[in-house]
């Protein structure tokens, strides 16, 4: 074999790799999405998003679950959003570069690995017993932004990190102040990377289930909330009971329940990629 | 882009109150209140059918079931954060004295019995029935690494490795299951294939010929198709002679023993003093034999609902099943003999 053969022979070798890798997850996706939607497409039906859970399976429905899920949801973003930019803005725009801010680092990074169900027994004991929140949406959100802050963090920081020091010098060149200059500049540029974090990190917290039932939320509600102080289910959590039923019946729901739950999340993924794209092509440097 | 995400997620809460259905103001019985249940998964199924019944009748009554373990639900419970509590299994000493610290009074109503099932695959030919001394040599601790193959139970069974499937040590079936064959809760072999989901069992003893496992006589009803049942005959005459098949006839007489366990809620009594916590609780005695064969349980017998119904109108707390042995025991014998016990019933005076 000469050089050229052995060459093109790795080459291809490579990109046979690189196409089997990526095929893996879609494949598994694939087969997911397909035994799922035969097994629950027929049925989702307006009865399912609109009826209470019930111990006739064809009777029971998702309504308080998913309308808890977007509660859930949007006051997890509301409380993790802020406070997980502007940690990750002080950390690579303020900070001073040290020990100390190497120490943070490393555990910022380690709290993206801890077991959710930890979280859940801390916010169990500081979100709903500590500061007398009770079994509500508010002590739940704000356990699962604990558990999404560290990606929503670092991904906030790479893609601040990532915005070329010419677009601050000039910035600053211009007479604006720092704050002008993250807000204006620095932000925006790493909208981009920003949003990607976001949406990374909410789709892991609208799939989580142990938390939340450590933190108190039940399995049949008959009620949708009307504040974030009521009691709540979500839809993993209804989901979870289903799949755990002896009667075949059940399974369908629970398969119609994870349809449900993957659009969700689809959508939600989808019009975030959406505006991120959008975003980006008004960025000019 | 803060903004956009505020407003969207903003927009997105108020849409779901938009879509709120519950007319809480439209009462039909003028009872008002919310009443909160937690606790054992096994028991849950009865629960939300009570709750979705009485729910109906009931439109000013807010029952909320959640479904955090036996364990689980009774910290809650003696924390006085539910009004009732779900239990696969009697209120442990520990709770006990839980509950008694933080003054509260229960009320122990059994509700319904649950079956537990020996099950292995269909084509097995060679066991068509056990007794409980050979699930012990299977199951004990001692077991571990040693019982691998049939048999090392009983000579008459093949030299074929045997597959053990069942549940995990957090599940109450577990605790039941280990104290009625092994003769202590949780005492167990850990050498076999553990699940906290029964379905994942009754595929895995569906798909392996050499396999045998435990679990709730609900999942072997639901997969007939795929699993055999084994009677199990515990060589006590006085508990019917001979091996029992669990059905909901020999689990309810008690001939099935001893691996059918009664299943509880446990009722605050101070709770009770609101009028829609006793009326729930009335209607949940009143109907659990029905709404428990719904769901895949066995009814406890006529006079024992009798017995359950006269130990809630008269307040009787502390419980009749703690600390005793409740694996072969009839249920309406400890409710017949059941005096409160002395602490209680001097705290029930104040």
């Amino acid at each position: 074999m000469n050089n050229e053969e052995e060459k093109t022979l790795k080459n291809n070798a490579f990109k046979v790799w690189a196409v089997f890798a990526t095929s893996i997850g879609l494949v598994m996706l694939g087969i997911l999405l397909v035994k799922i939607g035969m097994d629950g497409m027929h049925r989702l039906s307006l009865q399912f998003f609109t009826s209470l859970p019930s111990r006739r399976a064809e009777d029971a429905g998702i309504f308080t679950a998913w309308v808890g899920t977007l509660w859930i949801m949007g006051t997890t973003a509301l409380i993790a959003i802020p406070i997980g930019i502007g940690a990750g803005i002080y950390l690579e725009e303020y900070s001073k570069k040290g020990w100390w801010s190497n120490f943070l680092e490393i555990n910022i990074s380690n709290l993206a690995g801890v077991p959710s169900i930890i979280y859940g027994l801390l916010g169990l004991e500081v979100f709903v017993r500590l500061l007398h929140m009770g079994e509500s949406i508010l002590a739940g959100s704000f356990t699962l932004a604990l558990l999404i802050l560290p990606i929503v963090i670092v991904s906030t920081r790479e893609s601040i990190k990532a915005v070329p020091k010419t677009l601050r010098e000039a910035s600053y060149a211009l007479g604006a102040s720092k704050w002008q200059t993250i807000s204006m500049q620095v932000l925006p540029a790493a909208s981009g990377g920003v949003m990607t974090g976001i949406i990374l990190a909410l789709s892991r917290a609208i799939g989580e289930t142990a938390p939340l039932i450590v933190v108190g939320a039940l399995t049949y509600v008959p009620f949708t909330p009307k504040s974030v102080f009521d009691s709540f289910t979500v839809l993993p959590i209804q989901i979870f009971n289903w799949v755990s039923r002896p009667q075949a019946e059940f399974l369908v729901n629970a398969a119609a329940g994870i349809i449900v739950l993957v659009v969700i999340t689809i959508v939600m993924n989808g019009s975030a990629v959406l505006l991120r794209n959008r975003w980006q092509k008004n960025v000019k440097w | 882009m803060k903004r956009l995400i505020m407003t969207t997620a903003v927009a997105l809460i108020l849409a779901s109150c938009g879509n709120k259905q519950q007319a809480t103001t439209e009462t039909n019985t003028g009872l008002k209140g919310e009443i909160k249940i937690d606790g054992s998964s096994t028991v849950y199924p009865i629960s939300e059918a009570v709750a979705e019944d009485f729910g109906k009748a009931n439109t000013g009554v807010k029952v909320t079931v959640g479904e955090s373990g036996t364990g689980g639900g009774f910290k809650k419970f003696g924390r006085n954060e539910t009004d009732i509590s779900d239990a696969s299994r009697p209120v442990k000493a520990s709770e006990d004295s839980a509950c008694k610290a933080a003054n509260i009074d229960y009320i122990e109503l059994p509700i319904a019995y649950d079956g537990l099932a020996i099950v292995v695959n269909k084509e097995n030919t060679w066991l068509t029935k056990i007794t409980v001394a050979e699930l012990k040599k299977m199951w004990e601790p001692a077991a571990q690494g040693k019982i691998k193959k049939w048999n090392q139970v009983n000579p008459k069974w093949p030299n074929e490795e045997i597959h053990l499937f069942g549940p995990g040590t957090a599940s109450g079936t577990f605790d039941y299951f280990t104290e009625a064959v092994n003769g202590k809760s949780k005492d167990s072999r850990g050498d076999y294939t553990a699940s906290e989901d029964d379905n994942v069992l009754v595929q895995g003893i569906g798909g392996d010929k050499l396999g045998l496992g435990y679990f709730g006589l609900a999942y072997f009803e639901a997969n007939k198709d795929k699993l055999k049942l084994i009677p199990v005959d515990n060589e006590k005459k006085e508990d019917g002679d001979g091996a029992i098949t669990p059905s909901a006839e020999t689990v309810q007489n008690g001939t099935y023993q001893p691996l059918s366990r009664p299943l509880f809620i446990y009722v605050n009594k101070k709770a009770t003093e609101r009028a829609e916590v006793k009326s729930f609780v009335e209607y949940y005695v009143a109907n659990a034999g029905k709404l428990a064969k719904e769901v895949g349980y066995v009814a406890l017998p006529d006079a024992a609902y009798d017995l359950v119904k006269k130990r809630f109108a008269a307040g009787t707390t502390g419980s009749a099943f703690a600390g005793k042995n409740t694996v072969g025991v009839k249920m309406e014998d400890l409710l017949k003999d059941e005096t409160a016990p002395v602490e209680t019933a001097a705290a029930d005076k104040k």
